[in-house]
């Protein structure tokens, strides 16, 4: 029977089939929000998954100068390191599908899976456009991760623990904690964003620059894979955040998931809104900005959260 | 850093129209880059050798579909030359009211596709929909809202009436103040500031060197116009200012042409307001006596010129169309040099390029040997016999 409970928590919740249909839904909310913001009517509930459907149904190519064995694999392996960190998410109570202490770690490890693979992506599709976009895929990796793994860490020192149950167990008892850690919840936002590459930092896959960037040669099936990769980047990021920066959930189930529901829509509504209000900024204005801005800001946010744990004793 | 070929066009994302760009590029720097035209070249100024003066200004309408009527009136206002017409007053300031109404459309255009080009779609979104409200006053006079066909040779087709007078000043106002939150917005906001600011500036010397025209030009302190310098219609009887800007780069560029509408708006109320009474159109034969013009106007992108020669027929011998577009281009490929890769789009962008305008003619050139050659008509087609009869293509 374990195997089967497995299976299923492998492939429908939390796994494979619910990020799916819960990034989906994320889409359809980001892409609405952000039309709304522009004062355009946006896409109906169901476009996202109607896109999905389109590109399944599409030619698949493979250009005669890439590598089509890496070609085959690299969509698989993206979608397949993002849905795999949702089972290591906790969404009805403190507790995910698979606790164990590093829990946080591994969903950290396995975001940046997807980052590499679009390097290689791009690498392997001989294309100017894509060479290109892997270049600014690795720079802006480099600018971000670092910021991105100091806030994150921020709620891990402050519990004191490695493990997401145990952050949300703490940040429940302390609820003071939450208000603490706000300036790490920013920088995190932000370094998100430039994780999913969207705007302000979407230089990686600029369409007026470098057409799609490292995913320019992948078409039909491929390409919706990449896509759904994105989408689940983006709900497992938002889910990350919601247990440690905004206490995870409490309650029975049903409510849980309610609750769990309305933290992930308000945090992917701020990466949307972040996006309706700038312009996109040259690689090098990214790099720049994460290292005279956010990593500073990491870093002391980090120092206060040192001297509140040695002041308060917790 | 590896040195690598990055083609943009003829087919790319940043184009809305095919041209070719290659770029030698050192990283994310631009060290040179080639430009190839011609991809949109229809033949006009052949094919209105064969057509009437009154179907050739339908024809040259349709070269552009932006500054429409900036082509129509130049050619016009040649043809009116050579057959020594003095157009009504009345008619003189509807062009002008249609010509900044069209100039006010353009740079709206210009405006969202910038930002498009620097990926701030929302700018891209706001500004067309404000653009909406100049297309509709387009509507409200000429019944169309790009091809407007309101100038004919001798004068204008179409009247502006009080009450359409009316409705037109209380349009304006609203834009106005739209215009003004556009120029705080990229002026101050830090994103697109961070994108424009100092980026492929063109100083005032190399623009006069590379013949820049327009808002290229006025954007790097040169004060030319043609609306000031060789007043045409009713320019000369309209107070207005020229705005230049010291800056030379994109920012200036998107200063001066905001500039340009709040100006455009105040020259459309001054000619509405005194708006001439009298006839719209004087009469004009059918057939043109021998002699040749050179009509200049000062389109949305900067000074377009047409050649007009008559040969006595009711057809023109040869039109010839120099769009401001071909005069900004050069400045483009030297200001480029040094930029980034993430620069390419908009600095393109920067001259507000129109190449369905600039392409008048093509030179086919074998890539391979680089030679060129000129085929006769019947050589062309026994070409095309050959070339499908032999499976190349099925």
């Amino acid at each position: 029977m374990d195997i089967v409970l497995d299976l299923v928590r492998i492939l429908i919740f939390p796994g494979l089939l619910f990020a799916v249909l819960l990034s989906l839904f994320l889409e359809w909310l980001d892409r609405k929000i952000y039309a709304r913001m522009q004062n355009r009517v946006g896409p109906p509930l169901r476009q996202p998954l109607w896109d999905l459907f389109k590109l399944l149904a599409k030619e698949d190519i493979v250009p005669e100068r890439a590598d089509p064995f890496m070609f085959t694999v690299l969509p698989v392996l993206t979608l397949a390191a993002a849905a795999t960190a949702m089972l290591y998410i906790p969404i009805w109570g403190p507790e995910s599908a698979y606790p164990f202490w590093g829990d946080l770690l591994v969903i950290i490890f396995l975001l940046t899976v997807p980052t590499m693979v679009l390097f290689l992506a791009g690498w392997f599709s001989a294309n100017p456009f894509g060479a290109v976009g892997s270049f600014r895929t690795v720079i802006q990796f480099l600018s971000y991760e670092v910021p991105l793994l100091l806030a994150v860490l921020t709620p891990a020192v402050l519990a004191g623990s490695w493990s997401i149950s145990d952050i949300v167990r703490f940040q429940q008892t302390h609820p003071w904690a939450m208000a603490a850690q706000l300036a790490a919840l920013g920088v995190g936002l932000l370094a998100l964003q430039g994780k999913l590459e969207r705007v302000p930092f979407d230089a990686p896959e600029a369409e007026t620059e470098i057409v799609a960037g490292p995913i320019t040669e992948y078409t039909g099936r491929r390409l919706a894979l990449f896509r759904l990769s994105t989408d689940v980047q983006m709900l497992v990021g938002a889910a990350l955040f919601s247990n440690i920066f905004l206490a995870g959930v409490v309650g029975p189930w049903y409510l849980a998931i309610l609750l769990f529901l309305a933290k992930i829509i308000f945090l992917v509504g701020v990466l949307a809104a972040l996006r309706a209000m700038v312009a996109r900024i040259r690689i090098e204005q990214m790099r720049a900005f994460s290292w005279k801005y956010l990593v500073p800001i990491a870093v002391a946010q980090m120092a206060v959260i040192v001297l509140i744990k040695v002041g308060v004793g917790v | 850093m590896t040195k690598y070929n990055l083609p943009v066009g003829p087919q790319h994302p940043a184009l809305k129209e095919p041209a070719s760009f290659w770029f030698k590029v050192e990283g994310e720097v631009i060290v040179d880059v080639d430009i190839r035209l011609g991809y949109n070249h229809r033949g006009i100024e052949k094919a209105c050798e064969s057509r009437n003066y009154i179907q050739c200004l339908y024809l040259l309408e349709r070269i552009c579909g932006i500054c429409s009527h900036a082509h129509t009136t130049a050619f016009a206002q040649g043809v009116e030359e050579i057959l020594g017409l003095e157009i009504p007053a009345r008619a003189k300031y509807i062009r002008v009211i249609i010509a900044e109404l069209e100039r006010i459309h353009s740079h709206l255009l210009w405006l969202g596709v910038a930002g498009h080009e620097i990926g701030f779609d929302t700018l891209f979104m706001y500004a067309w929909r404000d653009r909406e409200t100049v297309l509709d006053i387009l509507e409200l006079i000429s019944g169309n809202r790009v091809n407007y066909a309101m100038n004919t040779i001798g004068g204008v087709r179409r009247d502006i009436d009080q009450a359409k007078r009316e409705q037109i000043l209380g349009m304006l106002d609203p834009l106005a103040e739209r215009v003004k939150f556009y120029t705080d917005l990229v002026t101050s906001e830090p994103t697109c500031l961070a994108r424009l600011e100092n980026v492929a500036p063109v100083p005032a010397d190399k623009a006069v060197a590379l013949g820049t025209v327009g808002p290229t030009a006025r954007a790097s302190g040169i004060k030319v116009d043609v609306r000031r310098d060789d007043p045409y219609a009713a320019y000369a009887e309209i107070p207005f200012e020229v705005i230049t800007s010291e800056r030379g780069d994109l920012l200036g560029r998107a200063i001066v042409r905001l500039g340009e509408i709040g100006e455009s708006v105040k020259i459309i109320k001054y000619a509405l307001q005194n708006l001439p009474e009298g006839p719209l159109t004087v009469k004009a034969p059918r057939k043109v006596a021998a002699g040749e013009a050179v009509s200049r106007v000062e389109a949305p992108r900067g000074e377009d010129i047409h050649y007009v020669r008559a040969d006595g027929s009711d057809h023109p011998e040869r039109v010839k169309v120099r769009a401001p577009t071909l005069a900004n281009l050069f400045a483009v490929g030297e200001s480029m040099k040094g930029a980034y890769v993430a620069d390419i789009p908009i600095v393109i962008a920067s001259i507000d390029p129109c190449f369905s305008c600039t392409d008048r003619m093509i030179e086919l050139v074998q890539s391979r040997t680089g030679t060129s050659s000129v085929m006769t008509w019947e050589e062309l087609r026994e070409y095309g016999i050959r070339w499908y009869g032999h499976g190349h293509r099925s």
